[in-house]
């Protein structure tokens, strides 16, 4: 089975209290776990206002994760987006080496140090 | 003596370069809305590659990232002033 690097990014809404926040990440996070994906890292951007509302809705919660994983199992955890209600928006994509580089290189805050070349 | 006119503004002369081959960027970040907002006009269209250099490669890239990005609202479809 081939490992391929993906990068998930989705938006719950802002309607949820904390503790229900958390769960639903934590769903997520172990959905990935049981399908044999290696988290590589994630990031919780948090409460953030959307440039356009989605369902009526001005902010959203958002939540990354870049992992290794199955590209079989792709659709699954797609599904599994367009089933929850908590999940607003939602997007999956495969990192080419240069993404892989840049996230790594970001991580290490080597990204956009000179003000005139940022690069992103 | 030549008959072509010197133009009148001398910055129109200079010669357009590609920004990501000039300073090695490889992966456009669709998360960074801020970067992109250089590469999109006033009503957040993606500007076209005879007003910025771009080569071809990387206006692909370009546009890829700022879809996602509009995607995920990070950035708007439409809007009137962004900058």
């Amino acid at each position: 089975m081939e490992l391929k690097n993906y990068e998930t990014v989705f938006i719950l809404t802002p309607v949820l209290s904390e503790q229900q926040t958390k769960d639903a990440v934590e769903k997520f996070k172990q959905l990935l776990v049981d399908s044999g994906a290696k988290i590589v890292h994630e990031d919780a951007w948090g409460l953030r206002k959307l440039a356009y509302p989605i369902q009526n809705k001005h902010t959203g919660f958002y939540q990354i994760f870049e992992f290794l994983g199955d590209p079989q199992f792709i659709a699954k955890l797609e599904l599994e987006y367009k089933r929850d209600e908590r999940v607003i928006r939602f997007l999956t994509t495969a990192l080419d080496k240069h993404a892989v580089l840049y996230n790594e290189k970001k991580r290490k805050g080597l990204v956009g140090r000179k003000p005139e070349k940022i690069e992103a | 003596m030549t008959l072509v006119n010197e133009p009148v503004d001398k910055n129109s002369n200079r010669k357009k370069y590609c920004r990501f081959k000039k300073s090695g960027i490889q992966y456009i970040d669709y998360k960074n809305p801020d970067y992109l907002l250089k590469l999109v006009n006033e009503q957040g269209r993606i500007l076209p590659r005879r007003i910025t250099g771009t080569s071809l490669k990387f206006q692909r890239k370009v546009a890829q990232a700022v879809k996602r990005c509009r995607h995920l609202a990070l950035m708007p479809y439409v809007a009137d002033g962004l900058k």
